[in-house]
């Protein structure tokens, strides 16, 4: 057993607990903080496998921003903090069987399909400058597309969450929720449950 | 391959979440586990086959999946100020 594989096997463990602690906990917030060590744990994972670029852009992005950003959602759709036992549905026993079922079916076939396809790593693999050459070499256009479909996101979640938007009367019947009705509300919660 | 098996059990292990968990940010949550999986496969394929498309293609996917993070939590943000609720149990009116 090499030192790269029990590195590997290492952060696979890690990775793999903390998810399924994600997945498992009674708590909103700890599961957002095992998601950051599933996240670490992945990003040390790229390390292994010479791709260091992925790996820092995958701290940044992933641990950095989208942690924090759904920490920030969170906190502001009032999530109960502490433990709470309403965080599971109740089809607990299907969804254990169909994610079996699944697993077993990628392993399955990844075993199959990939059972010797394998390179020795080597240093160096994918620093930023490979990275970086290789992207405006081969892959300029869905970067341009990429940052178009970014410029989309910016507006488009601004367009959401802005609440001094005047909307036309014939929108739908959310169109006076804007200014945080608490009766309103309620009468839209007495409705969907209605509808359940 | 080790890297492949563990990219599909985190995958099933996301959408496992998605399946069971009612809080809408947990279940985004799971979504980027899923998303992360899906990362590792392109990465460690990246590596079998020696070139670095894999790579590119998983970074683009970490870009998108930023930008996904930021627009699902405007609309579950939306839900929320209409409904006074996260969970997804709630959110049920196109469902009928």
């Amino acid at each position: 057993m090499t030192a790269q594989e029990i590195v590997f096997l290492l952060l696979g463990v890690v990775t793999v607990g903390s998810a399924v602690l994600v997945v498992t906990t009674r708590r909103l917030v700890h599961a957002a903080l095992w998601l950051v060590v599933s996240f670490g744990a992945l990003a040390g994972s790229y390390l292994v496998l010479t791709a260091e670029f992925v790996a820092w852009a995958q701290v940044l992005i992933y641990v950095g921003a989208v942690v924090v950003l759904l920490l920030f959602g969170v906190m502001l759709t009032e999530a109960p903090i502490g433990r709470s036992d309403a965080l599971d549905s109740g089809n607990r026993w299907a969804a254990l069987a169909i994610a079996t079922a699944t697993a077993g079916v990628l392993v399955t076939v990844v075993v199959r399909g990939f059972k010797d396809a394998y390179l020795p790593p080597r240093p160096g693999g994918g620093t930023a400058g490979v990275i970086g050459s290789s992207v405006f070499r081969g892959w300029v256009l869905p970067l341009e597309v990429l940052s178009l479909l970014l410029l989309a996101t910016l507006v488009g979640a601004i367009v959401l969450s802005r609440t001094d938007v005047v909307r036309e009367p014939s929108d739908d019947h959310d169109d006076h929720d804007d200014h945080g009705d608490p009766a309103d509300h309620g009468d839209h919660d007495g409705q969907g449950r209605g509808d359940a | 391959m080790n890297y492949v098996i563990l990219s599909a059990i985190l995958f099933t292990i996301g959408a496992l979440g998605v399946l069971i968990r009612r809080n809408a940010i947990v279940v985004f949550m799971c979504v980027e586990l899923m998303l992360n999986a899906a990362n590792l496969a392109f990465v460690s394929f990246a590596r079998m086959s020696g070139n670095l498309d894999g790579q590119v293609i998983a970074f683009f996917v970490m870009v998108v999946a930023a930008a996904e993070v930021v627009v699902g939590l405007a609309i579950i943000m939306t839900i929320f100020r209409s409904r006074r609720s996260s969970s997804v149990d709630d959110a049920n009116l196109l469902k009928y």
